[in-house]
């Protein structure tokens, strides 16, 4: 380290304001509020206020371009008033479970996959990771192409294999089929994040624990049921709470692949909000609806906070 | 024995191909319906896993000309550059003072960092929109500049905390007892030793930037002003009709530049990744 090349910058004129505004920038109460206060001040505007509009939003009959009256709690009763908001709330519930499980028992396959001796060890994680990296709405609408009613690729593949009768599922008009397909591709982008978290966490678990178990007879099994999954417990944690929030509030993979169709079955809150919120014009029942986004969003901080930031520190 | 482990590492190595099929055939079929002449794209007798009559580049000419695809793609960059750099500086200084200042609310900020670190943006939209009106910057790309900050002003906050963490605090003491301010220790002797986690950083922002929708969605709308993924998904749609080759070109050609970046530096992705989530 060049320490001894540090020069204090020998101050040339007004050496009595420099020396004092130097001296107050190394007093750790004045350094540290000047350097926190633009990141403060950002999320306060652009965050924390924003955040207090959509909770007045919620409770007023806002109209794009109308002045808007306080009406307590109604939207909320006309939301579960309406089909498609019911809808959408089932919807969310079985997105986000299916495409969580999925992607936690398929992710942690993966991740042992790729903790074994490998060739092309660095190229195989980059083609995993890459459906992570390349922009989402840009990816669905590769799938949504894949999916297509006449020149879908999966039917053609189905068809060819034997395990679809003709002409194969209509994946994007009909109603079950067109929230497998959503669920697909959410696994499909979401599964590299926990493949990769999942296998930073094996691969900190140290070997001495296997080869202690292998002597006492342990088979591969039971070494990862005894020894691999519950060492693996805080990772599976952390990615599992991350996932929940960004699944619930998934809004790429829907808006493109069916626009919440058919009949409002792939509906999430996001992508129903903003059909009620910008579509029709009523910001106030948006609102609403991007508010339940909310309390998975406090369980998450909640559980975060409790259990996984104690570990960390 | 060595035979045996050969086996076994081939079998390790067939059970992954599903994975990576799952992976990479999407692209392969992006890629390649780009590079179709119409004929053979819309034949349902055809084999739609190769390209049996030819490939051709109409479809890249056609989006390239006859579209605003690279006015997109410029407002993309644009964006893109100025909302990481901005997120950058912010989010460094935040996380170095979160990190090593002792100050009055450090840690309810930090902790509030991180809250907002988790925020989805599709729950403020809606607010943010009226936010982005009353600031004069409807319909303008310059909304995205000022909105992308606030998610990626948190995630660089909590990254680089994670940085400067692992820095001893021996090393910027011993340069303070020679006599320079903290300021100096932080710029010369701090950020050097930080330049991966500031690389990671910077990578990570400007992915998330250039693969953002929501937003940008919602905060623009004509075609001056959209980035490369509204543009690809809205404006090469006419009515019902998809145009699926320029489509898939679009898709192609606006993943490039995360492509060519993730190629480069994929080990910095691979451990911000696990960072940002283990942190």
């Amino acid at each position: 380290m060049a320490i001894g090349g540090i020069r204090v910058a020998a101050p040339a004129s007004r050496p009595s304001l420099r020396a004092k505004v130097g001296e107050l920038l190394d007093r750790e109460q004045w350094l540290g509020s000047i350097f926190v206060s633009p990141a403060l001040v950002l999320l306060l505007l652009l965050v924390a206020y924003p955040f207090c509009m959509a909770l007045y939003f919620s409770v007023s009959n806002a109209f794009i371009g109308r002045p808007s009256h306080f009406i307590g709690v109604r939207n909320f009763i006309n939301l579960w008033e309406s089909d498609a908001f019911r809808q959408t709330f089932q919807n969310a519930f079985v997105f986000c479970g299916a495409a969580v499980g999925a992607k936690l028992v398929l992710g942690v396959s993966l991740a042992l996959l790729l903790n074994q001796q490998l060739w092309f060890k660095r190229l195989i994680r980059g083609a995993v990771l890459l459906p992570w990296v390349i922009p989402t709405a840009l990816s669905t609408l590769g799938w949504t192409w894949m999916f297509n009613s006449l020149y879908s690729v999966v039917n053609w593949t189905g068809l060819a294999l034997g395990i679809m009768d003709p002409p194969g599922p209509n994946w994007l008009g009909q109603k079950y089929y067109a929230m497998a397909a959503v669920i697909i591709v959410n696994i499909w982008r979401g599964l590299p994040f926990f493949a990769i978290t999942i296998l930073a966490g094996l691969v900190a678990i140290p070997k001495e624990l296997y080869e202690a178990a292998e002597a006492d007879g342990a088979g591969p099994f039971s070494r990862f049921w005894y020894v691999t999954l519950p060492l693996l417990k805080g990772v599976l944690a952390i990615v599992v709470l991350f996932s929940t929030i960004f699944t619930f509030s998934e809004f790429n993979i829907v808006f493109v692949l069916t626009h919440g169709g058919p009949i409002n079955s792939t509906h999430l809150f996001a992508t129903l909000a903003r059909q009620v919120g910008l579509e029709t014009g009523r910001i106030g029942e948006g609102a609403a609806i991007s508010l339940y986004l909310f309390p998975v969003l406090m369980l998450v901080v909640w559980a975060q906070l409790r259990f996984v930031r104690k570990q960390a520190y | 024995m060595t035979r045996r482990k050969i086996t076994q590492r081939l079998a390790m190595h067939l059970l992954l191909v599903p994975f990576l099929v799952f992976a990479l055939f999407p692209f392969y079929h992006m890629t390649l319906t780009s590079l179709k002449q119409n004929k053979e794209l819309y034949d349902r007798t055809a084999v739609p896993l190769l390209i049996r009559q030819g490939p051709t580049l109409e479809h890249y000419t056609k989006l390239l000309w006859d579209t605003a695809f690279l006015t997109w793609t410029k407002n993309s960059l644009l964006v893109t550059v100025l909302s990481t750099f901005v997120s950058l500086v912010i989010g460094t200084v935040a996380a170095y003072a979160l990190a090593r200042l002792k100050f009055f609310g450090v840690a309810s900020l930090g902790t509030g960092i991180f809250v907002t670190y988790l925020v989805p943006t599709s729950l403020l939209f809606l607010p943010l929109a009226q936010v982005v009106n009353w600031l004069g910057l409807g319909d303008s790309k310059w909304a995205l500049v000022v909105t992308y900050p606030t998610f990626l002003v948190p995630f660089c906050t909590w990254l680089l905390m994670g940085y400067f963490r692992t820095v001893p605090k021996e090393v910027e003491e011993c340069a303070m007892v020679d006599g320079a301010t903290r300021i100096q220790a932080l710029w010369r002797i701090v950020l050097p030793i930080t330049v991966p986690g500031l690389v990671c950083a910077a990578l990570f922002a400007f992915t998330l930037s250039w693969n953002e929708f929501i937003y940008a969605l919602t905060f623009t709308s004509s075609s001056e002003q959209i980035t490369a993924s509204v543009g690809v998904t809205s404006e090469l749609v006419r009515g019902d009709i998809y145009y699926w080759g320029s489509l898939m070109a679009g898709a192609v050609l606006s993943s490039v530049p995360i492509v060519v970046l993730y190629v480069f530096f994929l080990d910095y992705y691979v451990s911000g990744l696990t960072a940002g989530a283990i942190k």
